[in-house]
């Protein structure tokens, strides 16, 4: 299966790729994982650019590739201003609309203190259930202070655990719904579209 | 093949001087551009739809009546004709009223039009946007092709024995392309009922042009009109020429930097590579142009946008005299290389009356 971590981390090293680092790897502890990540620092240009032209740049479109086509994926972001912060989101803004449908998403971000741990209930949680992504109910939160306390292997492990099980359980059941709908593959035969239009009886 | 010029009509300040022309400056160099265009050779003029600013051309046709007044042989045409916005029924009346005008030389580009608000100032909403496309270019093909139409659809007021007139020019309608970025329920369209699709071929990678035109080759086959190889393609395509191609690069870059819909973005760089967006000698803009070819196939018209971003008239003017001089005969004989036999020119007036009266000879 293909594991994806979106890492919305700034600095080198960072602290949010740490953590999503870590989740990926108690992920393949539990099941077989090809991972891949995706550092948004390094598409930040490209993403700002797709707001101002309309397409991604190339690497930016390999990005929302292996997105959109990854069995589950670890989204990772450093808290701001109360929120995720605004690369992360834009991230998320350029992406084909249906791009997460059905996806399972393990939500976690980082922060300064443990008074914004609630950023993945009324921040996260909402944007990935409008993206109808299936998100796993255990979100991991890392305030500095978690780097060197104990608890936040244990909730590391339980929400790798979840997104695993997710991972392999929709794998499993999915069958050709896995594969993205291409909509130039799939086009409505004309003749449907003019018949919706009939006024009936 | 088909060369010519498409215009957005945009009131755009020039970023070298900061002047701002005004409506009746902006207007009148579109039609100065149009007889330029006649005047060096190229085949087609086509003008954009808008009816919210900074944008002048609201009333096409209005527009065009003038330049077929004073043209010979230009085809009049839209890019595009917001067949979502606008009532099929005064489509259908005033370019056949052009079609009487300028004696055939009509063809026009539908287009959906992607500016949520204008849709409710006509009474309509941008999430109808495919269906109104549908329904109200079903209803525009009836109203050409019937004397009397009896309708009813979902958007617009039912009509019982409506005749639109006038009727179409020697009963033929208007060929029409249908226009579409990256919808493929138009390539559809323009697929079943065999018209044109054309593709502006500028804000997006080739790559998405591709698939695009090679759904609606796809199609227009599978609906019987033709191989997919005789399926009428337009491409448009955005150019910026001097001789010298860093005279090109230098005089553009001012203008590219804070252009409307891509400026404050990529670098001009960036932009050539990943685009069609051509600028340089006449000689690398030919070179561009021939690889269209190699992703959208043998097609029919092309359109290049010339006349944007605030660029002078005096510059634009230019840009046509090395257009018709060195860029468009090139292609034209270099396009018309190794053109399969059996693939068609875009129709025309002329040509559609001929189809019309070979069926009436053989029927």
């Amino acid at each position: 299966m293909k594991l994806v971590v979106v890492s919305a981390g700034l600095s080198v090293p960072s602290s949010t790729r740490l953590l999503g680092d870590r989740l990926a790897a108690a992920v393949g502890r539990a099941a077989e994982v090809d991972v891949q990540v995706v550092e948004l620092r390094e598409l930040a240009v490209e993403i700002a650019q797709n707001f101002t032209n309309g397409f991604p740049g190339r690497a930016l479109a390999a990005a929302q590739e292996a997105v959109a086509g990854a069995d589950g994926l670890i989204v990772v972001t450093p808290v701001f201003s109360a929120s995720y912060s605004g690369l992360f989101k834009s991230f998320f803004d350029v992406l084909e609309p249906e791009a997460l449908a059905g996806k399972p998403v393990l939500i976690a971000a980082t922060g300064g203190s443990a008074r914004h741990s609630l950023v993945l209930e009324h921040a996260l949680r909402p944007l990935f259930a409008y993206l109808k992504a299936v998100v796993v109910p255990t979100g991991v939160y890392a305030a500095s202070e978690d780097w060197g306390a104990e608890g936040l292997d244990g909730r590391i492990e339980r929400a790798a655990g979840e997104l695993a099980a997710l991972m392999a359980g929709l794998s499993v059941g999915r069958g050709p719904r896995a594969v993205r709908a291409d909509s130039f593959s799939a086009v409505v035969p004309f003749e449907e579209q003019l018949a919706a239009l009939r006024p009936t009886g | 093949m088909q060369f010519g010029i498409f215009s957005v009509g945009d009131v755009t300040p020039d970023p070298t001087t900061g002047r701002t022309p005004s409506e009746r400056e902006r207007i009148k160099a579109m039609v100065a551009i149009a007889l330029k265009a006649e005047e060096v050779g190229l085949d087609v003029f086509a003008t954009g739809e808008h009816h919210n600013p900074p944008f002048v051309p609201s009333s096409p046709t209005t527009m065009l009546g003038y330049i077929a007044a004073q043209t010979e042989k230009l085809i009049l045409s839209t890019s595009t004709t917001l067949i979502t916005t606008n009532d099929p029924v005064k489509i259908a009346e005033d370019f056949a009223m052009l079609q009487h005008l300028a004696d055939g030389r009509v063809d026009l580009m539908m287009g959906r039009g992607n500016t949520g608000p204008v849709y409710p100032w006509f009474g309509q909403d941008i999430r109808e946007g495919i269906n109104l496309a549908i329904e109200n270019y079903a209803l525009l093909r009836r109203l050409w092709r019937e004397d009397v139409v009896n309708w009813e659809g979902k958007f617009r007021t039912p009509l019982q024995g409506f005749t639109s007139t006038p009727r179409p020019l020697d009963g033929v309608a208007p060929f029409v392309w249908h226009g579409s970025i990256r919808s493929p329920e138009i390539a559809e369209q323009a697929a079943y009922y065999g018209d044109g699709f054309f593709h502006n071929n500028i804000f997006w990678p080739a790559d998405h042009t591709k698939r695009m035109v090679e759904l609606y080759r796809a199609r227009y086959a599978h609906y019987g009109h033709g191989t997919a190889e005789q399926a009428i393609v337009g491409l448009g395509g955005q150019v910026f020429m001097r001789r010298n191609s860093q005279d090109a690069v230098k005089e553009f870059r001012p203008y590219f930097d804070v252009a409307p819909v891509y400026g404050h973005g990529p670098s001009l760089e960036d932009f050539t590579d990943q685009t069609p967006l051509t600028v340089g000698s006449p000689e690398q803009v030919i070179e561009k142009t021939l690889k269209f070819r190699e992703y959208a196939g043998d097609y029919q018209r092309q359109l290049f946008l010339l006349d944007h971003a605030g660029l002078p008239l005096k510059t634009v003017l230019e840009q046509l005299d090395l257009l018709g001089e060195e860029v468009v005969p090139v292609l034209r004989k270099e396009f018309a290389a190794g053109r399969p036999a059996d693939v068609p020119e875009a129709p025309t007036h002329a040509s559609l009356l001929a189809a019309e009266q070979n069926k009436e000879v053989v029927a």
